[in-house]
């Protein structure tokens, strides 16, 4: 048998060292676009939500709304936001405290069956089905500016009636000085319920005459569309002189009451968050300044904050001779 | 094998990835509804991340006795940095308009602002004297005591962070518990010394950051 000795080893075989070094590159590429691609798909997964859509019916009978509605404050020719924009940047906290998320978490949320009670001081208390509420007036279009506590606002084109029409129905007491409202209690369906992050259910209250005021609406629809979820389907409260928490979505009840009623926000935070709650740009949030707000999508804020969020034509007569920095 | 200065490229990268993913966002729109609202709280929440991993590095190394992680501490501070000026910097151009007296006021009428600009400003110092140079000419002992700053500044961005919320403080409850974890555990050793069964050989963790840093 013949024992080859094992050959030098080739110069050819030898690593060139431009090879070995471009094998190290390499790896080194391969580490830098991988670390760089896991890192970026975390940021894009932690800050960003799932893309939604909104797929909500169109409402029969709208009444359109035109100029002749603006000297009641029912128009405005500003320039609308976006269904997307409207839909996408929701406070409603049974959901997530992250406003760009609840478009996301809504999904699967249904409306039906619902009931909503008409209760307390009234000659004719009832419970309606949400398609007999829906039926107590044809909704009539409210282009309203919206202004958040929080010191953005928008330019919404709501569907809906004054609640004043609900009210007549069932003939409030005269001993009825107030109007409580109360958004729907099921942990189930509202995630955030199962945390104590306000004191749930969420309650908000009116004085009877800012709830019959014809500004103040039952929203049931936005551009002549149901009412998505995220907006406070199937029906919530307008009143668009106030901040924004005072609209209690996906109401479920609505009583009647001689006592001025809780409301939730101020319960949590009472040196914040006031019963009126009236746009007031000379009472400043503990947290900011009110002065001026952000009108979205604009990116500054840079917008003088009006009185009455504009409306005072119309409502500031309710407020004669009342404190308004001691009722914020 | 060991190569901290690609290892700190890597992270120097990684680093920037969200920032530039930012902007990338905002210029094709997908910043949402408000992108003021959404670059701030994801700049402040970059801050706060890069912050919490820059007071990791000490306690993780001595756990684990694995003295490279020294290496990376200087640049995640001042990711720390970057990422807290670019919120000031997206605060004070929006929200503030510009304006030096509104911004003033703001601290002075606003808890919650007034701690995230003392964390802010605790940083400015930590970031100047980040180089090997004045750690040179600050002497170790001098750079250590000012870079203590870090626990205050840190102390004021988990408060400025905390009462931010409306309501919903579970998020900055969880950043809360981690930094005060971090900040006890220095007390901890501090009280008692021989808390690590693993000893490090370097005892004085920051001089030997520098020095190992300067041989690059």
């Amino acid at each position: 048998m013949l024992i080859k000795k094992p050959s030098e080893i080739a110069g050819s075989e030898i690593t060139d060292p431009k090879v070995y070094l471009s094998r190290r590159r390499f790896i080194r590429l391969g580490i830098l676009a991988a670390s760089t691609a896991a890192t970026g798909w975390v940021y894009e997964k932690l800050s960003h939500s799932a893309a939604s859509t909104v797929t909500v019916a169109t409402l029969d009978g709208v009444v359109r709304s035109s100029a002749s509605g603006r000297a009641s404050g029912f128009w405005t020719d500003e320039p609308q936001n976006s269904l997307q924009e409207i839909t996408h940047y929701n406070n409603f906290y049974e959901f997530s405290s992250d406003k760009n998320e609840v478009a996301d978490l809504v999904q699967g949320f249904s409306t039906r069956p619902w009931t909503v009670s008409v209760e307390g001081l009234v000659r004719r208390p009832k419970v309606f089905d949400i398609d007999e509420l829906l039926k107590i007036s044809p909704p009539e279009e409210r282009v309203y500016r919206m202004r958040c506590v929080e010191g953005w606002s928008m330019v919404i084109p709501w569907d809906g009636f004054s609640l004043s029409k609900l009210l007549d129905r069932v003939e409030p007491y005269s001993a009825a000085r107030f109007v409580q409202f109360q958004t729907l209690m099921d942990p189930g369906r509202l995630p955030n319920q199962h945390w104590h992050l306000l004191p749930w259910p969420y309650v908000e209250g009116l004085r009877m005459d800012e709830a019959m005021h014809p500004l103040t609406i039952l929203a049931t629809g936005i551009y002549g569309r149901e009412l998505p979820v995220q907006d406070g389907a199937p029906v919530r409260l307008i009143v668009p002189w106030k901040y924004g928490f005072k609209g209690a979505k996906s109401l479920v009840s609505i009583k009647v009451t001689s006592v001025q009623p809780a409301n939730t926000w101020s319960v949590a935070a009472p040196e914040e968050y006031g019963f009126y709650a009236n746009v007031n740009p000379n009472v400043p949030h503990p947290r900011w300044s009110q002065a001026m707000e952000q009108r979205l999508p604009g990116l500054f804020k840079d917008r003088p904050t009006l009185m009455f969020n504009g409306y005072g034509e119309q409502v500031a007569g309710l407020y004669a001779g009342m404190d308004l920095k001691a009722n914020f | 094998m060991k190569d901290p200065r690609f290892d700190k490229f890597i992270l120097l990268s990684n680093g920037l990835v969200p920032f530039i993913l930012l902007l990338w966002d905002a210029r094709h729109h997908r910043l949402g509804t408000n992108p003021v609202e959404f670059a701030l709280h994801a700049t402040g929440m970059l801050a706060l991340i890069f912050l919490t991993l820059t007071l990791t590095i000490t306690p993780l190394r001595k756990f684990t006795g694995w003295n490279y992680l020294s290496h990376f501490r200087r640049m995640l501070g001042l990711f720390a940095f970057f990422y807290a000026s670019l919120h000031f910097t997206i605060y004070f151009i929006f929200q503030q308009n510009k304006s030096v007296a509104a911004a003033m006021l703001d601290v002075l009428n606003r808890s919650f602002i007034l701690f995230g600009m003392t964390a802010l400003i605790l940083m400015v110092p930590l970031a100047a004297t980040s180089t090997n140079w004045s750690i040179r000419k600050l002497g170790a002992e001098p750079w250590k005591k000012i870079h203590k700053l870090v626990y205050w500044s840190a102390g004021a961005a988990g408060l400025h962070y905390l009462k931010f919320p409306k309501a919903d403080t579970r998020l900055p409850l969880i950043f809360g518990g981690i930094l005060v974890s971090l900040l006890g555990y220095r007390l901890l050793v501090k009280r008692f010394p021989n808390l690590h069964c693993r000893r490090p050989q370097p005892v004085t963790p920051i001089p030997s950051v520098s020095l190992s840093d300067a041989k690059h």
